[in-house]
């Protein structure tokens, strides 16, 4: 679904991103980890197509996404940090990004109504908490039914009650046949979810493996165990 | 569709307190400097000081901070299937809109009022051409610089540069090449200055006497005809597309 | 009174009879023109007799110089036209209480040596000159050497558009004791040319449109000016090399040009400039060697400069004027302030008054640094109203420096005075 063949990124005198090739099919749910700086968000970026490489392809169903902006179409996109014009409406937010997607399938409002933002749509962004303003993005991520889920760090910042709505949700949608891409430092919280890990360092690949085989390689029960042990050998070496 | 954008910044912008308030401080002096002068010629030219001073500054400060501040939104509207350019017009037209919108109310009602005849006609259309011009500028300042204190700091110097150095200098200029007949050459440095290519306009409506002597006769034979109001309005136009358009160029290709 | 009116109409009627009858040389009318006993204007002038009048009937009269040379009325009936064609002197008045009237005068010969007039007075007193037509004449009306000659509610026209090829509306020359009243005089080089002219009126006037001054004035003392209209002529008035001079309630606008003002005054001294409008013009009043003059009750308005006040000037005094909207009230190229300012009302005024005596509690300056740069710098105002300007001006009314100190109105007014 998505292919990306020799990426790399220089931010002036950084090279961010380095000849970085990954292939995601449907169905797939992707925790993409690695230390700060290694480039995660950047690929990102990329993929979304807010950073231009500078060099290398990436091919959204086939489609080179330099050439036509539409794939965004079917992408719903959680930032990790949301920030909105302070004195819009949670409802105008809401209603302007219908009103750009402009798409006529049915709408999916689960998160809204499970967040409990249907009662609080007169409110401005500015008055609101980081983890209300992390529900509205977390609501619009989903609203659209993308095929694509791309998630930066989604439960941070959220209560316990609402990182479980929306972790159900994330599940939901990956059983659906979605391809969900989720970005977290808690590894733990990724354990039930993600069937895939790309691991990345210094703007590098490190692996990139389904979670079970990684489990089994390193000889452990847990995704966090897991990498703790891929760090420790490096370490070693 | 940036229509759509531009109406959500729009409704988010008047909303804003500092555009309350520029709009309150425009009619405050507008309204204060009309009845308290009794004859509105001198209220007039005591407006065009107040509008060619605060207007560009709010333009130009406001535009860069709302950039700024919106720096994640525009990542959200980024990760949208929606064009650049779009979300950059959208933007533009946008602060442009509520900043002109703002002007209006606070200072071009009550020019309406007490200003008769083509004068408010050109105060008004003057003022929001300057706010156009100073918006673009911020465009470009925000875009320039990815630091937020950097970018602000420009946009000041911007206006400073234009509301007072760039003067200072033409004076410099006219003193150190007082023995050279210079007067044409004046009429090509206004035209470096969006803020004196407004001024000129202005005086030559309303206070024909000021442009006296040679100089003024030169500049009268120039902005005086309709082809050189037509240049004068057009090169004003320029500076707002050229560097809308700079930093529309800038935003395209930047990542963000 | 009452019962003496139908005897004196009873006497005039006999005398007019037994003229005619008699042919004795009291006072006869002689009527010129076709179907009349004289044809030419020249024919009933020399059949006339002192004390006669020469009735000229509607007709073109292309006579080449018409002369007069004796006491005689010329009187136009339903306006017969003098024409000169271009090439002489129309009428040329050589005699002592000539009477000229309702006549059409034009094209005038236009050879500047001798300078032809449409009517030209030579060394005569008494001439009246009233309610003409003057048609594109080189000069209009000419006195030399004359006194007590009235022109009165002439109208002088002249389409000129270079100084050189077309002289003055009316021009007195060495002449004294003169009464130039209600005539309109347009298009002219000057519109009213005065040298060496003394003891002489100039009232009601209105001259417009002319190339260079609508009253010039040169060397000629004890004159008085008294509400005349000049308006967009080419450099307004001047005032030249003269004393003693009265100009009141004279309107003077519009007259807008690089060279041009209002009221040029030039080596002038001891003369009074009351309650006159300049109004829109380059520089209302411009003042070079100027001394001992009044200004007083004057209104200076949405002019260029008010007064132009040149260092050369001393001991004038300006009291009690309105300066409203003016660019710069006064303007000086020295340091050197000779002159008084005291009780005006300044619209650029910014003081207070507290007793509410009407007059401001701090002084005003009138003198503004901005225009002080202009005087030395004319291009410099290509900044006018600009931020640095203001906050030059600003700074400098503040803590004067550049600006002469002693350029004070102590007492400046808080409201308009009603003129």
């Amino acid at each position: 679904m998505i292919e990306i063949q020799h990426l790399s990124k220089r931010f002036g005198k950084f090279q961010v991103l380095r000849d970085v090739s990954l292939s995601c099919a449907p169905g797939q749910c992707i925790a993409l980890i690695g230390p700060n700086g290694c480039g995660k968000t950047t690929l990102i970026k990329s993929i979304l197509g807010m950073v231009l490489p500078t060099s290398g392809s990436i091919e959204f169903k086939g489609k080179d996404i330099a050439k036509d902006y539409h794939y965004r179409h079917q992408i719903g996109y959680m930032p990790q940090k949301g920030r909105y014009p302070d004195n819009m409406t949670i409802g105008q937010v809401i209603e302007m990004i219908k009103d750009i997607r402009g798409s006529k399938e049915a709408l999916d409002e689960q998160l809204i109504d499970e967040f409990g933002l249907h009662d609080i749509l007169e409110k401005r962004m500015r008055t609101l908490s980081g983890g209300t303003t992390q529900k509205v993005s977390a609501s619009l991520a989903f609203l659209f039914n993308p095929d694509v889920l791309i998630l930066d760090e989604p439960t941070a910042g959220l209560d316990p009650l609402a990182a479980e709505i929306l972790k159900d949700k994330i599940v939901s949608e990956h059983q659906k046949g979605k391809l969900v891409f989720i970005t977290s430092h808690l590894l733990s919280e990724l354990d039930d979810l993600v069937t895939h890990v790309v691991m990345m360092q210094e703007g590098e690949i490190r692996f990139h493996m389904p979670t079970d085989a990684l489990k089994a390689s390193t000889n452990t029960s847990s995704l966090a165990k897991a990498i703790t042990h891929v760090l420790k050998q490096d370490h070693v070496q | 569709m940036f229509n759509k954008i531009q109406r959500f910044i729009v409704a988010d912008i008047l909303k804003n307190r500092i555009v309350l308030a520029y709009t309150l401080l425009l009619g405050v002096l507008a309204w204060s400097v009309f009845s308290l002068e009794d004859d509105s010629h001198k209220g007039v030219l005591t407006l065009l000081n107040i509008v060619l001073l605060t207007t560009p500054l709010v333009s130009i400060i406001f535009t860069t901070i709302y950039l700024y501040n919106s720096s994640e939104f525009i990542e959200l509207l980024l990760s949208q299937p929606i064009r650049r350019a779009r979300i950059w017009t959208g933007l533009f037209f946008g602060l442009f809109f509520s900043l002109a919108l703002a002007f209006i109310v606070g200072a071009g009602v009550p020019i309406l009022l007490f200003v008769t005849g083509a004068k408010a006609i050109i105060l008004l259309v003057m003022g929001i051409l300057i706010t156009a011009v100073f918006v673009a500028l911020g465009f470009l300042c925000a875009i320039i610089s990815r630091d937020k204190a950097r970018g602000i700091g420009i946009a000041i110097l911007l206006w400073l540069f234009f509301s007072l150095l760039f003067d200072g200098l033409v004076l410099f200029l006219l003193f150190q090449l007082s023995d050279y007949p210079i007067e044409k050459a004046m009429v090509g440095v206004s035209a470096l200055n969006p803020i004196d290519l407004a001024r000129i306009f202005i005086i030559l409506q309303l206070d024909v006497s000021a442009m006296l002597g040679y100089t003024g006769a030169i500049f009268k034979d120039f902005f005086g005809t309709g082809l050189g109001a037509a240049i004068g309005f057009g090169l004003l136009c320029l500076w707002v597309l050229v560097p809308y358009l700079v930093s529309l160029r800038m935003f395209v290709r930047k990542d963000l | 009174m009452h019962t003496m009116c139908p005897r004196l109409i009873k006497i005039v009627l006999c005398t007019l009879m037994t003229g005619l009858l008699m042919h004795v040389g009291i006072s006869r009318s002689l009527h010129v023109g076709s179907g009349h006993p004289y044809v030419s204007v020249k024919e009933g002038i020399a059949a006339a007799d002192q004390g006669d009048t020469v009735i000229i009937h509607a007709g073109t009269y292309k006579e080449g110089n018409i002369i007069v040379d004796k006491t005689i009325t010329l009187m136009g009936m339903d306006w017969p036209v003098l024409d000169g064609q271009l090439k002489y002197e129309v009428l040329s008045v050589k005699a002592n209480n000539v009477v000229v009237t309702g006549l059409v005068i034009q094209n005038s010969g236009h050879a500047s040596l001798d300078d032809p007039g449409g009517i030209k007075v030579y060394d005569s007193r008494g001439v009246h000159i009233i309610g003409n037509r003057l048609k594109d004449n080189f000069f209009g009306i000419y006195l030399q050497y004359s006194k007590h000659c009235i022109i009165k509610d002439n109208i002088v026209k002249a389409s000129g558009t270079e100084e050189q090829q077309i002289g003055n509306g009316i021009h007195c020359w060495k002449s004294d004791s003169l009464q130039i009243v209600g005539n309109t005089i347009s298009g002219h080089r000057d519109g009213i040319y005065f040298e060496f002219v003394t003891g002489s009126v100039i009232w009601r006037n209105i001259a417009f449109d002319n190339i260079r001054y609508g009253l010039h004035f040169m060397f000629s003392n004890d004159d008085a000016y008294i509400t005349n209209l000049f308006r967009n002529n080419g450099a307004g008035v001047a005032v030249m090399f003269t004393k003693n001079v009265k100009m009141f309630n004279n309107t003077f606008e519009d007259n807008w040009g690089d060279a041009a003002h209002g009221l040029l005054l030039k080596e002038i001294s001891d003369s009074y400039i009351f309650n006159n409008r300049f109004i829109r013009n380059t520089s209302g009043i411009y003042m070079e060697g100027t001394n001992r003059i009044i200004v007083e009750k004057n209104i200076f308005k949405a002019n260029g400069w008010g007064m132009k006040i040149q260092a050369s000037c001393m001991d004038n005094v300006i009291r009690q004027n309105n300066f409203m909207q003016n660019t710069f009230d006064i303007s000086t190229n020295g340091s050197l302030v000779l002159n008084t300012f005291d009780s005006n009302y300044w619209d650029k005024y910014e003081g207070y008054d507290l007793n509410k005596d009407n007059v401001g509690d701090v002084p005003y300056r009138p003198l503004s640094l901005f225009s002080v740069i202009v005087e030395q710098n004319p291009p410099a105002m290509l900044l006018y109203r600009s931020f640095i300007v203001t906050l030059l001006d600003r700074s400098e009314k503040i803590i004067p420096t550049l600006t002469p100190d002693n350029f004070i109105d102590q007492v400046p007014l808080m409201h308009v005075i009603p003129l």
